[in-house]
């Protein structure tokens, strides 16, 4: 079968038991002292963008956790991983 | 006994030399700095994964490194019991490699903290700590950005006696003020459940001669002096 190739947009972000001083920082030492205070959370994590060959965006996706699993690319105790799309590259 | 140990460098070790100094000169053992690609495990008594910024700390500080076939050759030696010591970015890579439990988070200041702190020592039976007393303070510098130990296994890590050394004020005490980084009870240091790897924040190798010191302690010699115990002894 022909392989194509696609893009998988990942996101990795500390659990919340592990904290996540950027997002504390920037909400309260930035957002909330110049008036935001509408803001309620700020989250921060790491944006990986990875281009893959594969048969189609299932084996895709596969591939990827299977791989960010085994490499560590993320770190289980203290974060999540997230597949947030994937699209055929055009 | 002749006693040979080994210091691993990477791209982008930078404590790597004067680790490679203190054990050659102020503990005066044989020692080869060893190219991480290069290192065989079969020559040595023991190992030393140092500081620095290996990989440029891309991805998680330590993480490229722990897949080096460095590690595959230490862990055999972590299997039948020789020493291992990570300091600073080298703790950083015995964690990612996971020969030591948790995880090490970016400061909760979110800066580089180099200054000097106290340690008590909560574990004097490992490879390490073994010249050490129980209770003893420590004075030895820190220079890191991602120090803030993590564990979401506390009560496990306890119970097995896996914490070695806590940050605490000048009198020994253990305060939020005396931890400099956020690590989780105040954890600078931690070793395995056999207790022959350790791996900590502070520079052991910066803290090994008086001229060095701010106090003119040399607290950081004990760590080399352990291991030269435990080696002599062969079991803990």
């Amino acid at each position: 079968m022909l392989q194509k190739e696609y893009i998988v947009e990942l996101v990795t972000e500390n659990k919340i038991k592990a904290r996540d001083p950027t997002g504390e920082v920037i909400m309260k030492d930035l957002l909330a002292k110049k008036g935001y205070d509408m803001v309620t959370n700020v989250r921060s994590g790491q944006y990986l963008r990875i281009s893959i060959k594969s048969k189609n965006e299932q084996e895709a996706k596969e591939t990827i956790i299977k791989m960010c699993n085994e490499l560590r690319i993320f770190n289980p105790v203290t974060q999540n991983l997230n597949v947030l799309n994937v699209k055929k590259k055009n | 006994m002749s006693i040979k140990i080994a210091v691993i460098q990477f791209p982008g070790s930078n404590c790597d030399l004067d680790t490679l100094h203190v054990l050659k000169n102020v503990v005066d053992i044989e020692t080869n700095l060893i190219w991480h690609n290069d290192f065989k495990e079969t020559e040595y008594d023991g190992v030393i994964f140092p500081g620095g910024f290996t990989f440029g700390d891309y991805l998680r500080a330590g993480i490229i490194a722990a897949h080096s076939p460095a590690l595959d050759e230490a862990r055999i030696m972590l299997r039948d019991g020789r020493p291992i010591l990570g300091i600073c970015n080298g703790f950083q890579i015995l964690i990612e490699a996971e020969f030591l439990p948790g995880a090490l988070l970016k400061n909760d200041s979110l800066k580089f903290i180099c200054k000097w702190i106290n340690l008590i020592v909560e574990n004097n039976k490992t490879s390490f700590t073994n010249k050490m007393k129980l209770g003893g303070v420590l004075n030895m510098p820190i220079a890191h950005g991602e120090g803030r130990y993590f564990t979401d296994n506390l009560k496990e890590l306890e119970e097995n006696d896996q914490i070695v050394f806590r940050y605490v004020n000048e009198t020994g005490e253990i305060t939020r003020e005396a931890n400099p980084n956020g690590a989780l009870e105040n954890i600078a240091g931690i070793c395995n459940l056999e207790q022959n790897c350790v791996g900590l924040m502070p520079h052991p190798e910066r803290a090994s001669e008086p001229i060095l010191s701010p106090k003119g302690t040399t607290h950081g010699k004990l760590f080399f002096e352990s291991m030269i115990s435990f080696v002599k002894k062969g079991v803990l």
